[in-house]
């Protein structure tokens, strides 16, 4: 590299460089790292010999398949989550719809008359629709009966697990099981499987495709296309976008089936890989909802990063098995790592973003919030995403 | 099924928690500050509740254990998103799963145990008798012998209707709320009312977690809350952030809650029972908001001023319909009027 003619293209490169490592992003997450280094310390743990752990359990040749498993439903939850939020709308309900996918799919896997492959294309498909249909709902019942988006999605998965687990303990339980899971789906509906040699001896789904498919036509779909164009202006500007003509209901309720779309998806691939049946809990209980929203909520939402911030919290999950085999230290600690880097995010990202604290307190006295993101109107939540990160910021947002 | 004084005691017994965490989040609401994070302070109070108790060997030592712990934690939302500007939402949500992380880890690493702790010798909160009501036949049994954190919670309700409505802090409270530029040009401090409504809920959510977990059971278990304070978060929209209002919403989860346990008793499944509350309080905030919501849109399309959207219905971004003292066609609560010229300027 020649020091006196920089091309555009390196001067390009070394200002996304620069960008990148002085995003909030990368602040967040090393905030949070040090953060939980003290925590670690405390409890009389190595730090640097925890975090090594993680990474050496999570990428590791061993862990490497686990880590491809679990960001299935990681980044796909993701995916699913930043759908809306790139609108400003918060999905909260993905639990409910995550399970009525598994619950559609897992029902025609096992009663589909059909030839297996199309089984198991139509327990996809119906696994789609399932979700999208019951985050629809949570839709209309925000632009038709002005429940708050946030609430209703919300209020609506509560049910909808109850009403699976039911289902699952009560109709379809396998007879002389002392674990809550149906019968196993019929042999060959499953999806196929590669890795098959690494960790625990089962192959990463080839659902990690049709999820990483899934965001990639979003972020095909969020950059070129009509759409997308009005999904970003009203996740910028949801009044003005409005003003210019965007339909804001269809809007939401589209957004909305996407969102339960692929969150059903990623329960129908859960069903159609190991143990090829229906589990209770077995997608609630880990939090991937949760971990999700989070993760998109890193990446602000842009659709390329929160593939990239799913599989960032996918290995973290991972390995914090990892780290408490090596050192003890419960990997509950990678959930609050995760919980903390956000944390950070949202406070730096306020601190900077327009009519943050930074600003105010150049342009007016301190404490006068002049509607900044803090002065939130009550009941209003229905845009999260004006603090977050210009996307430009993001490192993977580099478009 | 019959309707006796067993089934509103474990009514009152189950509402309170969720009262608890409701008022707080009216007492933020009515600040301008929306708290999402009522789940995850709940459940730190449980928490802290339970170790507090462990290791003083009081109830009492919980108890405040509990409100330090709540107030610790909500000082977080405080902190981000009325000084540093962050997204209120984004902090509740990112706190709600420190939370669950942190007291997950802090039961491995302090109790060594996994799931749930309970002993023995854990203290819990002893029943109180009201003498004089406990011998009243219906009312009696219903009413008495609750913990006290239970009856703190009635009144907790009562001061803050009255702080609310008739006391200096209250009206500045609600005008640093409603009109925030008017208050701060009024010498009213917005980021100091705003601090003290959050802190205040993070207190009220440690007295709320201690009867969860010192109360109504004697143990912790991770996630023991159960989405309670989401309930609470709804339950500030169906009772319009007023403590009467959000202590009947209370009241109906309380009562579905206890329906369930008792035909659960009878062979219906848990999982019924489970739902039951989440879908009885979306059926209450449906009908609740539905009215309200036709009249929002007749009232506001003249004036043009918030339903940018036109005819589109009003762009979601502003519901104008459900949550807050602010309804469209929220007739003002008493003395809402004209809170802001009432303000004294503030030395």
């Amino acid at each position: 590299m020649s020091t006196g003619t920089t091309t555009p293209a390196a001067a390009r490169a070394l200002g996304f460089v620069r960008r990148a490592l002085l995003s909030p992003v990368t602040v967040a997450v090393l905030a949070g790292f040090v953060l939980g280094a003290v925590i670690l310390a405390s409890t009389g743990a190595d730090p640097l010999a925890a975090y090594q752990a993680i990474f050496e359990t999570a990428l590791g040749s061993e862990g490497l398949s686990d880590t491809l498993t679990k960001s299935i439903p990681i980044v796909g939850m993701a995916v699913a989550l930043a759908i809306p939020l790139r609108a400003g709308l918060v999905n909260l309900g993905g639990d409910g719809q995550l399970v009525l996918g598994a619950l559609a799919a897992g029902l025609v896997g096992l009663y589909s008359p059909l030839p297996a492959a199309l089984t198991v294309v139509l327990a996809l498909l119906a696994g789609i629709v399932a979700g999208g249909l019951w985050a629809a709902l949570a839709a209309v019942l925000e632009t038709a009966c002005g429940v708050p988006l946030l609430v209703s999605s919300l209020l609506l998965s509560y049910p909808a697990v109850s009403l699976v687990s039911y289902l699952i303990r009560f109709k379809l339980l396998e007879p002389g099981s002392g674990i809550p899971q149906s019968e196993k789906l019929p042999a060959g509906v499953r999806l196929p499987e590669f890795m098959t040699d690494g960790g625990l001896g089962t192959g990463v789904s080839i659902g990690i495709f049709l999820v990483a498919a899934a965001g990639l036509v979003f972020a095909f779909v969020e950059a070129r296309t009509s759409a997308g164009f009005e999904l970003r202006m009203t996740g910028l500007g949801a009044r003005f976008s409005a003003y210019a003509g965007v339909d804001r209901p269809r809007l939401t309720l589209r957004l909305m089936f996407a969102s339960g779309g692929l969150a059903g998806l990623v329960g129908a691939i859960a069903v159609l890989g190991f143990p090829y049946r229906l589990t209770d809990g077995a997608l609630t209980t880990p939090g991937y909802t949760w971990t999700g929203l989070l993760a998109a909520l890193l990446a602000a939402a842009s659709p390329l990063g929160t593939i990239v911030a799913g599989f960032f919290f996918a290995v973290l999950t991972v390995g914090g098995f990892g780290m408490e085999q090596e050192t003890a230290v419960p990997q509950q600690l990678t959930q609050v790592l995760q919980a903390v880097i956000i944390l950070f995010l949202a406070v730096r990202t306020g601190v900077f973003a327009k009519g943050g604290w930074l600003r105010r307190r150049r342009t007016s006295e301190p404490g006068a919030p002049p509607g900044g993101s803090s002065g939130a109107p009550p009941g209003i939540p229905a845009q999260p995403v004006t603090a977050d990160p210009d996307p430009s910021a993001a490192p993977s947002g580099g478009r | 099924m019959s309707f006796d004084a067993e089934l509103v005691f474990s009514a009152l017994r189950a509402l309170t928690p969720v009262l608890f965490a409701a008022l707080g989040g009216a007492l933020c609401e009515r600040a301008g500050v929306f708290n999402v994070s009522l789940e995850g302070t709940l459940l730190s109070g449980c928490f802290a509740a339970v170790a507090g108790s462990w290791y003083t060997g009081s109830a009492w030592g919980g108890v405040l254990a509990a409100v330090l712990a709540g107030t610790a934690f909500s000082a977080i939302l405080a902190i981000g998103a009325v000084s540093l500007g962050a997204d209120a939402v984004v902090v509740g949500i990112a706190l709600n799963l420190l939370a669950v992380g942190l007291t997950g880890f802090l039961l491995r690493t302090v109790f060594g145990t996994q799931g749930t702790f309970s002993d023995p010798d854990l203290q819990g909160l002893e029943p109180v008798d009201i003498p004089g009501v406990s011998s009243i036949p219906f009312v009696g049994d219903a009413i008495s012998g609750h913990s006290p954190l239970v009856y703190l919670s009635w009144v907790a309700v009562a001061v803050i209707a009255v702080l609310l409505s008739r006391h200096r802090w209250g009206v500045r409270l609600r005008g640093v709320g409603e009109a925030p530029d008017a208050a701060q040009s009024l010498g009213v401090s917005v980021a100091k009312y705003r601090y003290a409504a959050v802190l205040v809920s993070g207190a009220l959510c440690g007295l709320g977690g201690a009867q969860l977990a010192l109360g109504n059971v004697t143990l912790f278990s991770e996630n023991m809350t159960a989405g309670r304070g989401w309930i609470a978060v709804v339950a500030v929209m169906l009772g319009r952030a007023l403590p009467v209002g959000v202590l009947l919403a209370a009241l109906l989860f309380g009562l579905v809650e206890a329906f369930g346990f008792r035909l659960q008793g009878e062979g219906m499944p848990q999982q019924a029972a489970d739902a039951a509350p989440y879908v009885m309080t979306l059926a209450a905030l449906f009908l609740a908001t539905r009215p309200r919501f036709r009249d929002g849109l007749v009232r506001r399309r003249p004036s043009g001023k918030a339903a940018a959207g036109g005819g589109s219905g009003g762009p979601g971004e502003r519901p104008p319909g459900p949550p807050g003292p602010r309804g469209p066609a929220d007739p003002p609560a008493s003395g809402t009027s004209s809170p802001v010229p009432t303000l004294e300027p503030n030395p």
